[in-house]
Order: structure tokens, then C-alpha cells, then sequence
């Protein structure tokens, strides 16, 4: 039986690109998460969404894991990218895709 | 009760003396703003440790009342 914080420890190792946030990928449940989402499938990657809001205990949890207070939360290859202002901000400034292309997940 | 601006103003300058600071209220309703922070003490930290250091001057009041801050960190030109 794994506790919740070896499941975020595993899904960080397992998965190259983690997003916990509110909702799915599909049907995301708040404008945060959403624009999370929408940065993601603009730069065409794939990632695993995980839902905080399924179990209350992960949604502590991963903020504890993090040191970081809110949802979304980015992790790529295992390391805490940020939330959805610095997805937004390396976005817009373009590191966020020249990070994925260091890293070689960019699907091209 | 969310926080005002003035709160959240007066507690990010307790916890980085130095930073200019400017709020912005989005909707109005006293629950989502937006929060630009200039400071010396950011240089050479990542955009994580420089957010990870506005989260603290809140000091725990983050994700409790104050549910959507939009943040921005810079150093000064």
C-alpha cells in the first residue's frame, strides 16, 4: 500500500512531464490548471495530469512535497518547474519550449 | 474574509524589505490579484525560490484566503 507521497514520488520518476492539478486534462476545473493545460497541448508534449481534487490528502500532500502553496504544479523529468505564472511567463519568453527541447521531449 | 491589497502589500515588504511592490485587484471582489515584485534579493535565484519567497512573506496565507495571486518576480534593471 503506498502512501500518497511515495505516488507523487513515483509519478514524478515515471512520467517526463507531471501536471497535478484541479480536474483532468479533458475537463480541467479551474482557470489556473486550465491555462496549465492549454500552455501543454500548445507545445503539442505529452503529460500525465493528475487530479488533486480526487483525494484531499494528495492535494496536501503534493504541496507539502513542493514547498509551493497552490495547484497547478509543473514537473518536468522530475523537478518542480513552477506553477501557472512561471509556465506562463517561460511561455511567453520562450524558455519554457527551449527547456523541453534540452531535455528532448519535444515531439518533432 | 479574503485579504486587501494593503495586507498583502504590507506583508510581502515585511518579508523582503527592498522590494517594490504593486498589486492589482482583477475582479474587484478582494479574492484575485495579481502581484508584481521587484527586489535585489531575487538576483540569482530561479523564478521557484524568488515565488517560494513572496509564498513566505504571506506567511501561511496563501492558500487559505488568498486563493488566486497571480505572481510576478523581477530584479531591478
Amino acid at each position: 500500500m503506498t502512501s500518497v507521497h511515495d505516488f507523487i514520488d513515483e509519478a514524478i520518476k515515471n512520467n517526463n512531464i507531471v501536471l497535478f492539478m484541479k480536474g483532468t486534462k479533458n475537463f480541467p476545473q479551474c482557470g489556473f490548471s486550465n491555462q496549465a493545460v492549454q500552455i501543454l497541448q500548445y507545445l503539442n508534449v505529452p503529460f500525465l495530469d493528475v487530479n488533486v481534487l480526487e483525494d484531499e490528502d494528495l492535494r496536501q500532500e503534493i504541496k507539502d512535497y513542493s514547498q509551493w502553496p497552490t495547484i497547478p504544479q509543473l514537473y518536468i523529468k522530475g523537478e518542480f518547474i513552477g506553477g501557472a505564472d512561471i509556465m506562463k511567463e517561460m511561455f511567453q519568453t520562450n524558455e519554457l519550449k527551449e527547456l523541453l527541447e534540452t531535455k528532448n521531449l519535444l515531439t518533432k | 474574509m479574503a485579504m486587501d491589497a494593503d495586507a498583502i502589500e504590507k506583508l510581502i515588504a515585511q518579508g523582503i524589505p527592498d522590494a517594490k511592490i504593486i498589486i492589482r485587484d482583477l475582479a474587484n471582489d478582494g479574492e484575485h490579484y495579481a502581484a508584481e515584485v521587484i527586489s535585489e534579493s531575487f538576483r540569482g535565484k530561479s523564478r521557484v525560490e524568488q515565488h517560494q519567497m513572496v509564498y513566505k512573506a504571506l506567511n501561511g496565507n496563501m492558500g487559505g484566503l488568498l486563493h488566486a495571486l497571480a505572481l510576478q518576480t523581477r530584479i531591478p534593471e
